[in-house]
């Protein structure tokens, strides 16, 4: 069952990269990542056996904790959790649970995280090639860690996508979960802060961390290399207990996942109210828009992106009171605006197969662009305008404000023109409607990461002028330079927000159906 | 539905579909391969054929939302794909296995399909309320989509596409998980529409349904049409499912599968 459950795995890679040329080339590029990111390691590692000891164990038990950690979180905030065994679809195949988590935990190898993963940590032995203990210890610490790498992230995302069985409670909590994730990095930074502050922190918190879950499996090899055997025994034990527990926490979870009926419907409700829809005007745009604002507030996927932004001025007002300088919050207005405008440039792939209903009604691309652009800026105008304002009441330094003002408006005009332009154009692989911010459809990942940098990367040219009119005023110290800066903000953003929706709705009535044709490769 | 059709058949009857050499390849794979027809106007058209016939993949290329290969079809003599906005005014569409914009509650969702097409503020109004009564679908007029079962959702879909009062329906699998009430229910407002001389095109695998409710059928299969014409003509003596069987071969094979009568 367990080779059975492997090889479907393997099938599912292969047919998932057959289906589509780009798919190929999306792997093809992920590959050469992940084959780059593991041979960096494995060199690191081999020069580490001329290290001395002290310096190597730590360096491999913080790298083996990082790796955990990373296997933890990374399925959480980039919603890339694996889902092409969803143990949910092996729900009346009547398989022993016994077989279905070996076969599910080893599966999780197969494909490029897993395999970069195991081929690094087995690389450990190669630090550790000093006595025969050192390498034997090296080699169990290396599958054993390698394995609860891959069942903690079972674990997480289990966890996480069957939270609960109603709809209204997975939207809240899909959403609610990315608070403490986001605010993680000023809790991370203050523990490392706290840390640092101890002379020679690293081999110390090196130390601390091999007696943890997280680094154990990863300290054996070093134990056994200096000599001390008996740290190396517990720690193989604080390993295995660690594996067993997360397969006990894994199995019941996924048991309970498996028998948790999908929730039915509530009860009726009567019509009468129109919401936002009786707000906007009765026009194509404005249907659009008030669809659109619908799903900025009733989609948990769009609602996640909207939560990041009251978190950002916590985590910048974190920063600054442990540097002690408030002068880094004025990039709270551009950094709001970019993260708004760009939020829309998948728009049409968070739409889905729905967008059917906008091809059939033969809507004009000008109206289906310019709704949604406008039902992002009615939410990321005031946002901006708040966090580009704010800062100077705790800066004091309001010679700065015209400029920033032009910055974050021209930012958030042309990136609202930008994402018009590809969204027509472009799908990205994104959670499916109804499915957490989490999950995510297997499959072009690396599309969607070219997409979205290539992207970003034509963003920052379209800002250059207003970034330069920044510096000079920077360099010069003449605050003249900030209005032309607004001046330039004002005037470029809207010329470049009107052409994108120009060029994007033009797009989009000319290839309407081969963008809907690109949308069902990712139903 | 109380709009009128007064045009009925001028001279010449120009069809109220008519696909011309329609096709479509995906990959290696031949989808549609030459598909010629007529479908008249006033008539009550079934589009019958297996799983996997080429029956979606043909009415996604009549109704625009995918581009043929070679081909094309014509709405009331509109192009569809020369003039798609034009002959999209004419149609109102029930795709199967797509999503709807299912995080508004089935009120905002076709009232967002009547504004969509440009429609008057209070019209949209008044036959969204006429069209969730008439689906029986008042009592859930404000619950999300999203809550709703599958019948209800094909209901609110065929919702959407009745908004515009079109002159022409094309409806893919409309009874796939309907209940026998509101499928009865449905049938009922497609035959009133009919009568007063609407035109609608159902593709189904329910021969029995077929046979009941349309006037003329079409068979496809392998991405041809093996027949096409009234349904009487079409089944002679026989019923429409002997026929179909007899027109797209197999099916009589009962040897084998032992195994499932010994437990």
């Amino acid at each position: 069952m367990v080779a059975h459950l492997l090889s479907l795995k393997w099938r599912l890679l292969l047919n998932g990269v057959r289906r589509s040329p780009a798919q190929l080339v999306g792997m093809a590029i992920g590959a050469l990542y992940a084959f780059g990111a593991a041979a960096g390691l494995a060199v690191a590692l081999v020069v580490l056996r001329w290290a001395d000891v002290q310096t190597a164990h730590s360096a491999v038990v913080l790298g083996g904790a990082a790796a955990m950690l990373g296997w933890v979180l990374v399925p959480l905030l980039a919603s890339a959790a694996d889902m092409t065994l969803d143990p949910a679809r092996f729900a009346t195949s009547a398989i022993p649970m016994r077989q279905l988590l070996a076969g599910l935990a080893l599966a999780g190898l197969i494909g490029l995280p897993g395999a970069a993963t195991l081929v690094v940590a087995l690389f450990t032995t190669v630090t550790w090639w000093r006595s025969v203990p050192a390498v034997g210890g090296a080699l169990l610490g290396a599958v054993v860690g390698v394995l609860s790498c891959v069942v903690l992230s079972k674990v997480v995302t289990t966890a996480t996508s069957s939270l609960a069985a109603s709809r209204r409670f997975k939207d809240v909590s899909s959403i609610v979960i990315f608070v403490p994730l986001i605010l993680m990095g000023p809790i991370f930074a203050s523990v490392v802060q706290g840390v640092s502050r101890s002379t020679y922190y690293l081999p110390d918190l090196a130390r601390t961390v091999s007696w943890t879950p997280l680094g154990a499996p990863w300290s054996i090899g070093g134990d056994l290399a200096s000599g001390d055997v008996l740290a190396a025994i517990v720690k193989a034990l604080i390993s295995l207990a660690t594996l067993g527990v997360l397969f006990v926490c894994w199995n019941a979870l996924l048991k309970r996942a498996l028998v948790t009926p999908p929730y039915s419907g509530g009860s009726g409700k009567r019509g009468g109210k129109l919401g936002l829809f009786g707000l906007f005007p009765a026009t194509p745009t404005g249907a659009i828009a008030a669809r659109s604002l619908s799903y900025w507030i009733r989609d948990p996927r769009y609602a996640a992106s909207l939560l990041v932004i009251p978190l950002l001025p916590v985590i910048f007002l974190f920063q600054s009171a442990q540097a002690g300088s408030y002068s880094m919050l004025v990039i709270l207005g551009p950094m709001g605006a970019f993260i708004l405008a760009w939020s829309i440039a998948a728009d049409v792939s968070y739409d889905n197969t729905a967008f059917a209903l906008h091809l059939a009604t033969g809507v004009r691309g000008v109206h289906d662009r310019l709704g949604r652009a406008l039902a992002c800026l009615s939410l990321a105008f005031p946002i901006v305008l708040i966090f580009a304002v704010g800062p100077f009441f705790l800066t004091g330094d309001w010679a700065w404000l015209p400029g920033i003002l032009g910055l974050s408006f021209g930012v958030l005009f042309s990136g609202l023109g930008l994402s018009s332009i590809v969204s027509a154009r472009y799908t990205s692989s994104v959670p499916l409607p109804g499915d957490s911010p989490f999950k995510k459809p297997p499959g072009n990942v690396a599309q969607t990461l070219a997409v979205q940098l290539g992207g970003m990367g034509v963003l920052l040219l379209l800002v250059v002028p207003e970034v330069v009119f920044v510096i000079v005023q920077a360099a010069t110290g003449e605050s003249a330079w900030g209005w032309v800066t607004l001046g330039i903000g004002l005037v470029l953003g809207p010329v470049l927000f009107a052409t994108g929706i120009r060029i994007g709705g033009g797009w989009l009535d000319r290839r309407g159906p081969e963008l809907f044709a690109q949308l069902i490769v990712n139903r | 539905m109380t709009h009128p059709h007064p045009d009925s058949p001028a001279v010449p009857p120009v069809p109220a579909l008519a696909l011309r050499g329609l096709a479509k390849r995906f990959g290696a794979k031949i989808a549609v391969d030459g598909i010629n027809l007529d479908v008249p106007a006033g008539s009550f058209y079934g589009v019958v054929g297996p799983n996997g016939a080429g029956k979606t993949t043909t009415l996604s290329m009549a109704t625009g939302l995918l581009r043929p290969d070679f081909g094309t079809a014509f709405i009331h003599g509109v192009d569809v794909w020369a003039k798609p906005l034009e002959a999209k005014k004419l149609m109102g569409i029930l795709p199967d296995g797509v999503r709807l914009f299912d995080r508004l509650t089935g009120e905002q969702l076709v009232t967002y399909a009547g504004l969509l097409r440009g429609m008057d503020k209070e019209v949209v109004a008044q036959r969204v309320g006429e069209l969730l009564e008439a689906l029986d679908l008042g009592g859930d007029a404000g619950t999300l989509v999203v809550d709703y079962s599958a019948g209800m959702t094909k209901k609110i879909a065929l919702a959407s596409a009745l908004i515009h009062a079109p002159r022409l329906l094309v409806l893919d699998e409309p009874f796939e998980s309907v209940d026998p009430v509101s499928a009865a229910n449905i049938r009922g407002i497609l035959e009133s529409y009919v009568a007063s001389g609407g035109t609608v095109i159902v593709s189904s695998h329910v021969m029995d349904l077929v046979q009941r409710m349309c006037d003329h059928v079409a068979v496809v299969a392998a991405g041809r049409i093996l027949a096409a014409g009234t349904v009487d003509e079409l089944r002679g003596d026989a019923s429409l499912e002997d026929r179909f069987v007899q027109l797209v071969g197999g099916g009589s094979r009962t040897e084998g599968l032992e195994w499932l009568r010994t437990f």
